[in-house]
């Protein structure tokens, strides 16, 4: 609706994205909202949102292009940075819940360099425009965590880690991940003031997809910088868990979105202290 | 000074506690003020505190089925009083069954309002609940503090668009910022805008009514020729939580709302359910 209607006028702009239903795009934010603000990156292939924190973990959603009904850009790349907490409630403005009598629309523009973000959301005919500055982007950090480098790494179903990370004991400073070929198979410990726990999954579990573990790791995590990605998690519907040989933990979530697609948001951290990873059992 | 008065009808009682139930989401403390046909819920907040204004009118003989009074005297035949409505929700919360609520003037050791309220019960005894609200008795001299106040001379008059969607937005803008203007012409459009260091959003509804008043400022049907341009917009700023307040205070589901704005002065809502009148005057906030 929006596309048509004001088309005339998208020529300044160098990006044009809209879509239907705005909550494919709120929620996949969502999960990666734990800072106020976030660089966006805009390609030919849809649009990568990072936030970082500590300089010790970073989130990215990716938003594909094939989400948005409409996508047009001018460049290659384009980057700023934004406040994502005003974007979020610019974006859920009628309503973040769900509501049976009709979806929130979107076009989302952006004109370049130095340009605020223009959001036009619509919903049962009732307009709202959003105006939101942009920022100098930040670089971001480069985890350089590649795909050759990783030892372990499985894949399972979120569903059994949402109670480990929802009831993280947070008087411990730490969460202790295991990844072994051997008995415990994957371990999550923390260890706080009333006490250790340990929560096991073995390999053969069915919640488990895929097993690839050459190595037993014992990495230690920051459990405030891990907390954050519960709300990645509580989304998702698959997990993959990888670390690399320095210890770097990659989790990537694939989330559905309301419409049946598949977006995904992955999390880097690096670890708190090395706990040797090398060694052999 | 006397009041005592009794609702016996299951609607009327629900009605009364709706509108007990709006004023107490708008305001801590109010007057009641009580005369021979009309109960009133006013507030007069000082310019100090806000300025808002709020002034319900209710027909005592749509709502009592006994009423009876007799003010500080013959010539000023009224009892002013103040009230926590907060007070008074809670004690009709048992009324939602009750086969009579009766609300009396009485002393204990100091002024109150009396709730009773009589709740059906299976067997021949009489359930009883009574609620002793304390109050204080406006005294005369302060009387004129609560008088009507004026109908403004608003440059527009339009109808409040669907609460759900206002509500919403009005209740995200608040995160963003303290003050919200609202902007409204009568070309039936009406905008509501916050804008801060990061960003600037506005809402736009269309499609509203106007709806026609005469030179008394009485609404009538008939439509009467407009000076002002129908496109251009006036335009109050406020305080966006008692906006908000205010959005979320409606208990009574009025069949319609009608915001008058006073251009860089005030928002006046006018509310109009049954026979239950309400007015909140709502200043600007100066930049």
């Amino acid at each position: 609706m929006l596309s048509t209607q004001r088309s005339d006028d998208d020529d300044q702009y160098m990006l044009v994205a809209c879509l239907d239903n705005v909550r494919n795009v709120s929620t996949i934010l969502k999960a990666i909202h734990f800072k106020d603000t976030a660089t966006v990156f805009a390609s030919p292939m849809g649009l990568k949102i990072t936030v970082e924190d500590a300089k010790c973990v970073q989130a990215n959603a990716f938003i594909q292009e094939a989400i948005f009904h409409h996508y047009v850009i001018k460049e290659e790349q384009l980057a700023f940075k934004i406040n994502l907490t005003v974007l979020l409630e610019c974006l859920t403005i009628f309503g973040s819940s769900s509501m049976p009598s009709g979806n929130t629309s979107l076009k989302m523009c952006y004109a370049g360099y130095g340009c605020p973000l223009i959001l036009m959301l619509e919903e049962e005919g009732v307009l709202t425009d959003c105006n939101i500055k942009t920022l100098e982007p930040d670089d971001v950090l480069d985890f350089d965590f590649c795909s050759s480098n990783v030892i372990n790494k499985i894949i399972m179903k979120s569903e059994c880690l949402k109670e480990v990370f929802s009831e993280l004991d947070v008087t411990s400073d730490i969460l202790q991940i295991l990844m072994s070929p051997d008995h415990p198979y994957l371990q999550f410990s923390t260890f706080g003031n009333a006490g250790s726990t340990h929560s096991s999954f073995p390999k053969d579990s069915e919640m488990v997809e895929s097993f690839q573990c050459s190595q037993t790791q014992t990495n230690r995590y920051k459990i405030s910088l891990l907390k954050p990605s519960v709300k990645a998690l509580a989304l998702s519907t698959r997990i993959s868990i990888r670390t690399d040989d320095r210890g770097f933990l990659s989790l990537q979530y694939m989330i559905q979105t309301e419409d049946g697609q598949i977006c995904f948001v992955e999390y880097y951290c690096s670890p708190d202290e090395e706990v040797d990873h090398n060694e052999e059992s | 000074m006397k009041f005592r008065g009794k609702i016996v009808d299951t609607n009327c009682i629900h009605h009364f506690s709706n509108v007990v139930n709006t004023i107490s989401k708008l305001v801590k403390t109010c007057i009641m003020r009580i005369t021979e046909d009309k109960v009133f819920f006013i507030l007069s907040e000082r310019v100090n505190d806000g300025g808002a204004q709020i002034w319900c009118e209710l027909p005592q003989s749509h709502f009592f089925d006994e009423f009876a009074m007799e003010g500080v005297s013959a010539e000023s035949n009224e009892i002013y009083l103040e009230v926590a409505p907060d007070l008074l929700v809670r004690s009709l919360r048992t009324a939602h069954s009750a086969k009579w609520v009766k609300v009396k003037l009485t002393k204990k050791n100091f002024p109150c309002l009396t709730i009773e309220v009589d709740l059906p019960s299976g067997s021949v005894h009489q359930r009883l609940v009574i609620h002793d609200i304390p109050v204080s008795v406006v005294a005369r001299k302060h009387w004129p503090d609560f008088t009507e106040p004026e109908m403004p001379r608003f440059d527009v008059s339009i109808a409040m668009p669907q609460m759900r969607l206002l509500k919403n937005v009005v209740d995200k803008m608040k995160n963003l910022s303290n003050y919200v203007s609202l902007s409204a012409n009568n070309s039936g459009e009406m905008k509501v805008s916050v804008e801060t260091d990061m960003a600037s959003i506005s809402t736009h509804f269309q499609n509203l009514f106007n709806p026609s008043w005469n030179k008394d400022n009485t609404q009538t049907q008939a439509p009467m020729s407009q000076d002002r341009d129908p496109q251009e917009f006036a335009t109050s700023r406020v305080d966006i939580r008692r906006f908000a307040q205010f959005l979320n205070s409606q208990q009574v589901n009025p069949d319609r709302v009608i915001c008058n704005v006073v251009h860089h002065r005030m928002l006046h809502f006018f509310l109009l359910h049954d026979d239950v009148s309400l007015q909140y005057f709502l200043p600007v906030v100066s930049r």
